[in-house]
């Protein structure tokens, strides 16, 4: 028993300034997410009319009532399609780990009340993303489709080119042994075709759900035939006629009761043993209070301890090699009952630090620990000393454990992420089983004002070298620019809406995060599944 | 009447449970009997030997003399004790078990002979100087001399089976011109009833109340009354609530009843537990009723009240002992009431409900005593009395025990079959019982027709949370692991989970919110917040908008059956697409497959049997004649013989009988 003893004085001032920085920026972030919802609900007469629930009801019915849901790429596409105060992020689509009769699915809902469901720019990221988690984590994917499409207006080649991806994915969970169920609650034509098409089990909705390889429209202008959507593709034909679709539903409700049927009935949880549940402690210091830890200014260095004395069991850890490389901080504790090393950071990577890191992640790799990584760095140290004492090599040793480790990495950005600091601490390039940020992160190649002290040096001595005066207005200017560049693109917002994470969470949230996240790569280790050649091909 | 040292008791339920426990407690080796019912019965469990009689009629099983003796010659069961009903007042059995040199828990079969002949007891009343009803005592008269008869007696008069009991072959005459008729029914009743259609005619007397005396007699001549009973709050002359002693009669009425009883049971010679009804009148008349040669449902009242155990008192007495109680001996002790618990739908006529008992919660407490015959798990057979349980509370004064009794029947709770026990409650709760001295006619005055009130939303949003508590568990025990703490989350706030519930014709459409393991925010017309405190074995304590209440549940497949107490509430859930399905069913044919319609046998207007072959449809080079779904008339031909048909293309419909 090592319990940490918090030194933060959780009723004094400068919590007190963290907290309401941190709470502003949950309230935006929440304030993002209902906005999506709320453009979405602007269409519900429109669903209403046509006998249908919105999407979210639908995602309400599908999901086991009182178990846990974890979200997905919420922000995916914000500042894409405007500036932050119009942007409505999410892709137009609702993706997230969920419970489906008791299994563990990747569920994935076509917002269908924006823009019709239609693919924006971010939405083949993130369905690529998601898919790929489905793979990793051996989960049965079950998609609610109701999709306008791709956006002709909007037609990017490389959209097409790329999105093939999706169903070869389809094709490959097929092949894998991974079930995959798709709902037609409404249109899933051209290329969405392929969605059911690559199912195991398609429910369709009589009246509405509907798939064609081109609507009538599309049908017209190619052949000149006439046609009608429901002749060329309802789900009534489907059922009876093409033999794509196993279930005929009368509307919505019933579509989800047969997929929640459908998911009973693959009894998938055969192939994973049930795993106990051993008895823990809720933290000494309530994970409530992380919101009151971390100062919103990136710049001001914090006690990782703090933060991971919050989100262990009895926040009580092991503290690895407490005294050498100080700077980095590595932790052996568990999160509701799981053990997990843990990797963090008080400041810049130092030589220490980086050897530190790479021999703690060989032992957590060879015990087989899952590894959180909290990113809180400005990066490898730099510096005629460090340098001299190996940092490239050291760095490049924890890199190299990090991009090898076997075990699951779970990430999560609390603060700062920069440079090779964040590769070497698990970044969104290395893979991480699960990567989620905080409000307050920010994360880029460097900060705003390195970058354009960086660049104005380098205009200083090219103006030296011509012998010209410098335009210290125009420096000024560019400094500016570089700064605000980086500065957009290193926030959380920004970069969850490039998809460069798996979403923004409350921090509070977190522990209850890393749990979920936990059990999810453990059950997804435990479990059977049965490969097959070629996947199960529709017949 | 001789020792013995083990006991057969004849009968089921409560009171064979009662008896087999008095039984035990005085060393006796104790056999039960039952009926395949009653394989799985608790009195099966309580007996040290339980003997199979036969299948679940009565008639083959508890009536039937020879298999109950059989029963008693196989286990070397000495005495036999009959219980109340079935064939306590038999006197043809008890004089079989005397045949047989068994001992018989009761009257000498000549006593219950005389007493079961509602003659022969009122001429024994009259003999004994006890005051009768006017009326006709003649088992020869035939209608033509009762209806002569009649005018003299006044009216309203009572025709009854002198055979009789029970309520049976009874019938009430407010008008002369109806007797002829109601002789005729009596005696059809009575003849079906008893094998015997000898009537006697009675004055009836309105607004009296029921009293009758425990009378206990021993073979050395003891005869004590052990006071009187007031069971005037009947229903279709069942018994409903019963106490002892009888609240405001005089001194004087008390004694001459008690008075009235010993002068009955010393004139009949009568040996062994026995009651002596009565009416009281307004003025404080007496008038007698009946004998009963048997133990009464409402004994334990008596028993309350006097302290003795009056089964213990009738195995001494049967073994030939004396009673070993005074008459001066015996006190009465406070106030006690009896409510009988039954399976019965008031709302629905007071039909009976059988079936399984999902959950059983009887309360305990300061002068409750709750004498069962079923528990958890068990089942209610339909052939059987209604009887579930008494529940008797005895108090220093009327209104402790009427407030002991209510507030226990306030928390006994059982889901499965209906019960009255709401209808129970809001007798108790009438200020004209809590006053006293009701007569007979005031139950069903007052509550003529009992209704049950509607779910409200609160309740109903208590089912929806309780059944999505229990669908949570459901998917919690299916899934691979969840850590409890992560029960209720969602990163995003979460998303309602819905639910439908049909309580009789209204449908409740719920959406609900978990927060953390226990807390459910149920949406309908409002919201409720539903806070799950604890919940074990189907019973829940729960928070309802901070409310405490407390509620019994069973969660069907298909619903959910709840008790907040008394009462009692039954939900389905409405799953999606069923109804449709039920919709589309029904009469329609359609083509079940791609084919051409070679030949229909029907037309428009045509009857049609269910499963007659209406059409044949070839496909495929095959013939397949196709049948109607259902019987009824068709009502529409909707494709002709010849045509081309698709898969699901309708081609007839039937309008459906009417199912009776």
């Amino acid at each position: 028993m090592t319990v940490w003893r918090s030194r933060i004085d959780e009723t004094g001032a400068e919590f007190a300034e963290n907290r309401a920085g941190m709470l502003e920026k949950i309230a935006e972030l929440r304030a993002l997410e209902a906005r999506a919802e709320a453009e979405s609900e602007k269409r519900r007469p429109r669903f209403e009319a046509r006998g249908q629930l919105t999407p979210r009801e639908r995602l309400g019915r599908l999901l086991d009532a009182g178990l846990p849901f974890l979200r997905l790429h919420s922000l995916a596409g914000y500042g894409i399609d405007g500036p932050p105060e119009k942007t409505v992020p999410g892709a137009s689509i609702l993706v997230g780990i969920g419970f489906v009769s008791g299994a563990r699915c990747l569920i994935w809902v076509d917002d269908s009340g924006i823009k019709a469901g239609a693919f924006g720019p971010k939405t083949l990221p993130v369905v690529l993303r998601i898919q790929e988690i489905a793979k990793r984590q051996k989960l049965p994917l079950i998609h609610l489709v109701e999709s306008a499409g791709a956006n002709l207006m909007e037609y990017q080649v490389e959209g097409w080119s790329e999105g093939g991806a999706l169903f070869r994915n389809l094709a490959q969970l097929s092949a894998q042994g991974v079930p995959v169920i798709s709902v037609l609650h409404g249109p899933s034509t051209a290329g969405g075709a392929y969605m059911p098409g690559l199912s195991d089990v398609v429910v369709g909705v009589r009246g509405n759900g509907m798939a064609a390889l081109a609507g009538a429209a599309l049908v017209a202008a190619a052949t000149g035939e006439q046609s009608d959507d429901r002749a060329l593709g309802g789900a009534e034909m489907h059922a009876e006629i093409s033999g794509l679709v196993e279930h005929l539903a009368d509307d919505d409700a019933h579509a989800i009761e047969i997929a929640r049927d459908c998911v009973a009935r693959l009894g998938w949880n055969r192939g994973a043993p049930a795993a106990p549940i051993p008895q823990f402690d809720e933290p000494l210091h309530p994970p409530e209070t992380l919101a009151g830890v971390v100062p919103m200014d990136p710049a001001t260095p914090y006690e990782a301890r703090e933060v991971v004395a919050r989100l262990v069991d009895g926040s009580d850890f092991e503290d690895f090699q407490p005294r050498f490389g100080v700077s980095t901080v590595c932790i052996r504790a568990s999160i509701h009952g799981q053990p997990v090393g843990m990797l963090a950071n008080n400041g810049p990577i130092d030589p220490a630090g980086a050897q530190k890191a790479a021999h703690f992640l060989q032992i957590c790799d060879q015990t087989d620990l899952p590894v959180v990584f909290l990113h809180n760095t400005t990066g490898y140290i730099v510096g005629a000393e460090s340098e001299r004492a190996g940092m490239i090599k050291h760095g490049a040793k924890m890199i190299q454990a990090v991009s090898n480790l076997r075990v699951p990495k779970i990430a999560l950005h609390v603060g700062a992420s920069y440079g090779a600091g964040n590769y070497g601490m698990c970044g969104w390039a290395y893979e991480p089983d699960f990567l989620f940020a905080w409000p307050n992160a920010r994360t880029g190649v460097m900060g705003g004002a390195q970058a354009a002290g960086t660049m104005s040096m380098v205009a200083r001595a090219g103006a030296k070298r011509a012998g010209r005066e410098v335009d210290e207005a125009a420096l000024a200017a560019q400094e500016a620019a570089i700064k605000n560049h980086f500065e957009a693109q290193a926030d959380a917002f920004a970069t969850s809406g490039r998809v460069l994470d798996h979403g923004v969470i409350d921090p509070r949230d977190s522990r209850r995060v890393l749990a979920f996240c936990l059990e999810t790569v453990a059950e997804a280790r435990s479990r059977t599944i049965r490969p097959n050649s070629f996947g199960v091909a529709r017949m | 009447m001789r020792p013995f040292g083990s006991l057969l008791v004849a009968n089921r339920g409560e009171i064979a449970c009662r008896i087999l426990g008095a039984a035990r407690a005085e060393g006796l080796r104790t056999v039960a009997v039952f009926s395949d019912a009653d394989a799985d019965a608790p009195h099966v469990a309580l007996a040290d030997e339980a003997v199979r009689i036969g299948p679940a009629a009565p008639a083959e099983s508890y009536l039937d003399p020879e298999r109950i003796l059989a029963a008693a010659e196989a286990t070397g069961a000495e005495a036999i004790h009959p219980g109340y009903g079935f064939l306590s007042e038999n006197a043809a059995f008890a004089r079989a078990v005397a045949d047989r040199g068994l001992v018989f828990v009761g009257p000498s079969p000549e006593a219950i002979a005389l007493m079961g002949d509602k003659a022969a007891a009122r001429a024994l009343a009259e003999q004994a100087g006890v005051p009768v009803l006017p009326g006709v005592n003649d088992p020869q008269a035939d209608d033509a001399a009762l209806i002569a008869a009649a005018p003299d007696l006044g009216l309203p008069l009572m025709v009854k089976a002198a055979a009789g009991g029970g309520g049976r072959g009874m019938r009430r005459v407010d008008d002369l011109a109806a007797l002829p008729e109601a002789l005729a029914l009596a005696r059809g009743e009575a003849r079906a009833a008893f094998g015997d259609d000898a009537l006697i005619l009675e004055r009836a007397l309105d607004e009296a109340r029921h009293v009758e005396v425990q009378v206990l007699a021993d073979a050395h001549g003891t005869v004590l009354t052990l006071g009187e009973r007031d069971c005037s709050v009947q229903r279709r002359r069942q018994k409903v609530l019963e106490e002892a002693p009888a609240p405001g009669l005089s001194a004087a009425t008390r004694e001459a009843l008690a008075e009235a009883a010993r002068r009955l049971a010393v004139a009949g010679g009568y040996v062994n537990a026995g009651t002596a009804e009565f009416l009281v009148s307004p003025a404080g008349e007496i008038f007698f009723l009946e004998m009963n040669a048997r133990l009464q449902v409402e004994h334990p009242v008596t028993e309350a009240v006097t302290g003795l155990d009056l089964v213990a008192l009738q195995l001494r007495i049967a073994q030939g002992r004396p009673v070993g109680v005074r008459q001066e001996d015996v006190r009465l002790t406070g106030h006690a009431i009896e409510a009988r618990l039954c399976a019965e739908d008031p709302a629905a006529g007071f039909l009976p409900s059988a079936g399984p008992i999902r959950r059983w919660r009887m309360p305990e407490g300061d002068g409750l005593r709750i004498d069962a015959g079923y528990g958890e798990g068990g089942e209610v057979p339909a052939v059987y009395d209604s009887l579930l349980a008494k529940v008797i509370a005895h108090g220093a004064t009327r209104e402790e025990a009427l407030a002991r009794l209510s507030a226990a029947l306030r928390r006994a709770a059982v889901v499965g079959p209906r019960t009255n026990a709401a209808f129970l409650t809001e007798a108790l709760a009438h200020p004209e019982f809590a006053l006293g001295g009701v007569s007979t006619l005031w139950l069903e005055r007052t509550f003529d027709a009992p209704v049950e009130a509607a779910p409200t939303e609160t309740e109903a949003a208590v089912a929806a949370a309780l059944w999505l508590a229990g669908a949570q568990a459901e998917a919690l025990a299916a899934a691979v692991r969840v850590s409890p703490g992560l029960l209720g989350w969602a990163s995003d706030g979460g998303h309602a989970a819905r639910v439908s519930l049909r309580a009789g014709e209204q449908v409740w459409e719920a959406s609900a919110r978990a927060e953390g393991a226990d807390l459910w925010r149920v949406t309908m017309e409002g919201e409720t917040e539903v806070r799950i405190e604890a919940l074990e074995d189907g019973a829940a304590r729960l928070r309802v908008d901070g409310t405490r209440r407390e509620v019994v549940f069973f969660r069907r497949k298909d619903g959910l059956d709840l008790a907040f107490g008394p009462r009692q509430l039954g939900f389905s859930r409405v799953v999606p697409g069923a109804a449709a399905a039920e919709e589309t069913a029904g009469g329609r044919l359609t083509a079940p497959m791609h084919g051409r319609l070679t030949a229909l046998d029907v037309a428009e207007g045509d009857a049609v049997a269910k499963g007659a072959p209406v059409a044949v449809l070839e496909a495929m080079k095959m013939q397949h004649r196709l049948t109607a779904p259902v019987a009824g008339r068709v009502a529409r031909v909707a494709a002709a013989p010849g045509a081309q048909v698709a898969v699901g293309d309708l081609l007839l419909e039937i309008e459906e009988e009417e199912r009776a």
